[in-house]
């Protein structure tokens, strides 16, 4: 089928825009495959029914709006937890400020590295997991990323490791147009824990692939900072083993525009995968458009998954939630679970939820639901009754509201640093 | 301490006058209480008192220690030294007993301009008052009143009013769903309070609980007004005769 005329003069325009890395490798095919894939798909307009929602123009678009850079005077996220420090700027590793990379039980490698060996284990997983998900729904600018990422962490996990591995983005440029691709394979039996924070770029491209064996654990905690006018696209695509287990949190407050993708597969029986989302907009200073879209099929027995998405608007912030549960057939005992919610602290934000069920078996526990509401005004009231200021006793609802996507991350330490991090954000926004 | 004076207030939402020229004045050191038929406004009363939405003052005035309570904010009446116990307390998943507490402290004292109670300091200044009302620490772990009792809420109620010292409390049917001994507990702590100081003002509906706060005096409220004023009697004859007698007097 051919593409409409719009979308191929958009997608040239892109590809015009970007070069493939040089050097030799496997990656070259993989590589010139996907530019390959992308040009039959074109990249996606607001035409496109999986864009109704939020409009990709500037994630698409040749050159990168720029964004100013923003200078925080906060403790660095995560600050107090012992971790591995691998740090990107603009898009770029930087070894100077990152820690040495040994840690006992996994091996991490640059992507440019392993590309350019000829045998490698990556060779199995590049692009791999990206092309699964492009079934049923096209997901064009992840296809964009395998073929142009010149940088990532390739990450192997063989048992438990102590400490998480923390990928922090920093900013240089204020028109950074950044695209990272990592990779995660995590062995039978590994237990590993992968933290992200900071500001990347004017515009980021970020996609994981992580494949979790039987028995795995995959651990993520992400927060998507106060870089106000950053535009963000993300995809973490997962394929789960038997009982093996994925949890995925992330903190998102401010971001001009920033869409956050997970496509997950249960393939082994009695494998679960939980996502969670806590999202602050506040459309006062920049804009703000947060998308969560979300794709998990069950194709196997015994599984669960869980979604809890929680946004909190104003100021004519906008919230958006995709979110799809697919049990295929025979993936009997399926327990899926979904709920979005948003928390509207004025007229002018909106919230669009879309929440999915396709169901192809019929022994499964499947629930979902998607809720808008304002601030609870008799709760509110009874706070300021006791003296605690109308600012502060909305700060206390909405930490309130957001409590049970929190309550997700397993790691208590990291629980504390994000919930105290959220109070920090919520202080400062309410002292200007 | 508390001035009322000719105050009319009517729904914000319809046209519904609910109170109709209340007088009412509540001196320092003293205990004043409230009885009077189901829907005659006092609840409403106490609302208007505390600040919340959904009604209008239509006429007359409410002063707190000569200041005018009807142009401030809730948090401000609270700062001030307002406190209602209420009625119906209110229900607020996820956030927890604690740190409500504890902010609500914090931030009265920063509207009057005193340093903030260190957590240490607070925990066992809330200790303290907790169990002289029975309550236990696993209660005060919890969300706000989430699935507290009936009796557990107001006890609850009784707890905040004893850690934030105010200078005039309105009780709104704090007896309502007390068992006898949470009763004579509550008492207790409302009783502590008690100083030369501070101001009462109890709804009630029975004899019972003013067996155990002593009121200097009472009034009954009926149809939006205080129809009649009287000492500790008037409330046992309430208890007794109802208030036909008393309505059927004034009309
Ligand atoms: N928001 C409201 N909407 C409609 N009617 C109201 C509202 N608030 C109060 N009223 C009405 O005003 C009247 C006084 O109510 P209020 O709650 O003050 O009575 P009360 O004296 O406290 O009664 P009780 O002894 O039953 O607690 C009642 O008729 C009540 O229905
Ligand atoms: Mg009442």
């Amino acid at each position: 089928m051919a593409l409409p005329q719009a979308k191929l003069d958009l997608t040239e325009a892109r590809l015009a825009a970007l070069s493939l890395p040089d050097g030799a490798g496997w990656a070259n095919a993989a590589r010139a495959d996907a530019v390959a894939r992308l040009r039959a798909m074109g990249l996606p307009t607001r035409r496109d029914e999986y864009w109704k929602f939020t409009s990709p123009e500037t994630l698409t678009r040749a050159d990168a709006p720029r964004a100013a850079l923003f200078h925080g005077d906060e403790t660095p996220l995560y600050a107090g937890i012992d971790r591995l420090k691998i740090v990107f700027v603009d898009g770029v590793f930087d070894a100077d400020q990152s820690d040495d990379l040994s840690l006992e039980h996994v091996s991490i490698e640059h992507l440019a590295d392993v590309t350019a060996t000829d045998i490698h284990w990556a060779r199995e997983l590049y692009g791999q997991l990206e092309i699964a998900g492009q079934d049923p729904v096209d997901r064009p600018l992840a296809t964009l990323n395998t073929a142009f990422a010149r940088d990532g962490v390739v990450i192997r996990v063989t048992g438990k490791v102590e400490k998480p591995i923390s990928l922090v983005y920093l900013n240089a440029s204020e028109s950074s147009d950044a695209i990272l691709h990592h990779l995660v394979r995590v062995e039978a039996g590994g237990d590993v824990t992968v933290l992200e924070n900071g500001p990347a770029a004017a515009r980021f491209n970020k996609v994981m692939e992580i494949s979790v064996a039987d028995g795995a654990a995959f651990h993520h905690v992400r927060a998507q900072g106060r870089d106000h006018e950053r535009r963000a696209v993300t995809h973490m695509f997962a394929r789960l083993g038997r009982e093996s287990t994925y949890k995925s949190f992330t903190l998102t407050a401010n971001g001009v525009l920033t869409r956050n993708e997970h496509v997950i597969e249960l393939t082994g029986d009695d494998a679960v995968a939980h996502v969670a989302g806590a999202a602050m907009g506040d459309g006062a200073r920049a804009e703000f458009h947060h998308d969560d879209t979300v794709f998990i099929t069950h194709d196997a027995e015994r599984c669960e998954s869980r979604q809890v998405f929680k946004k909190v608007l104003r100021n004519g912030a906008e919230g958006v939630f995709q979110g799809k549960i697919l049990v295929k057939p025979g993936a009997q005992k399926t327990d899926g679970y979904q709920i979005s919610q948003a928390l509207m602290l004025d007229d002018e934000s909106s919230f669009q939820g879309k929440p999915e069920l396709e169901i192809y078996a019929d022994d499964v526990v499947c629930s979902h639901g998607s809720t808008t509401g304002a601030i609870d005004e008799t709760a509110l009231y009874y706070l300021r009754s006791r003296g605690v200021p109308a600012d502060q006793a909305t700060d206390l609802l909405v930490l309130a509201f957001l409590a049970e996507a929190i309550d997700e991350i397993e790691d208590a330490r990291l629980q504390d640093d994000i919930r105290t991090r959220l109070q920090e954000w919520l202080e400062r926004r309410r002292q200007g | 301490m508390l001035e009322i004076k000719n105050l009319h207030v009517k729904l914000e939402e319809e046209d519904k006058d609910i109170l109709k020229g209340v007088d009412l004045s509540v001196e320092a050191g003293k205990v004043h209480a409230i009885m009077g038929p189901n829907g005659s406004g006092k609840s409403t009363l106490s609302y208007v008192l505390s600040g919340r939405d959904g009604y209008e003052v239509t006429d007359g005035s409410a002063s707190l220690l000569g200041e005018d309570l009807l142009e401030m904010d809730p948090e401000d009446r609270a700062a001030a030294g307002l406190f209602l116990a209420f009625q119906y307390p209110v229900e607020i998943p996820g956030v927890g007993n604690m740190t409500f507490l504890r902010t609500a402290l914090n931030a009265q004292r920063k509207a009057r301009g005193e340093d903030e109670v260190s957590a240490g300091d607070f925990l066992k200044l809330v200790r303290e008052k907790a169990k002289a009302l029975n309550i236990d620490a696993e209660m005060l772990k919890r969300p706000v009143n989430v699935g507290f009792s009936g009796g557990e809420k107001k006890r609850n109620e009784i707890l905040q009013m004893a850690v934030l010292e105010p200078k005039m409390c309105i009780l709104d049917e704090t007896d309502s769903g007390l068992d006898v001994d949470a009763m004579k507990l509550v008492s207790e702590g409302v009783n502590a309070l008690r100083d030369a100081g501070r101001g009462f003002l109890v709804i009630t509906h029975y004899q019972r609980l003013l067996d155990h706060i002593k009121p200097d005096v009472v009034h009954i409220m009926a149809d939006g007004r205080i129809v009649k004023t009287g000492g500790p009697d008037l409330a046992l004859e309430v208890e007794q005769n109802g208030y036909a007698d008393i309505l059927g007097e004034v009309a």
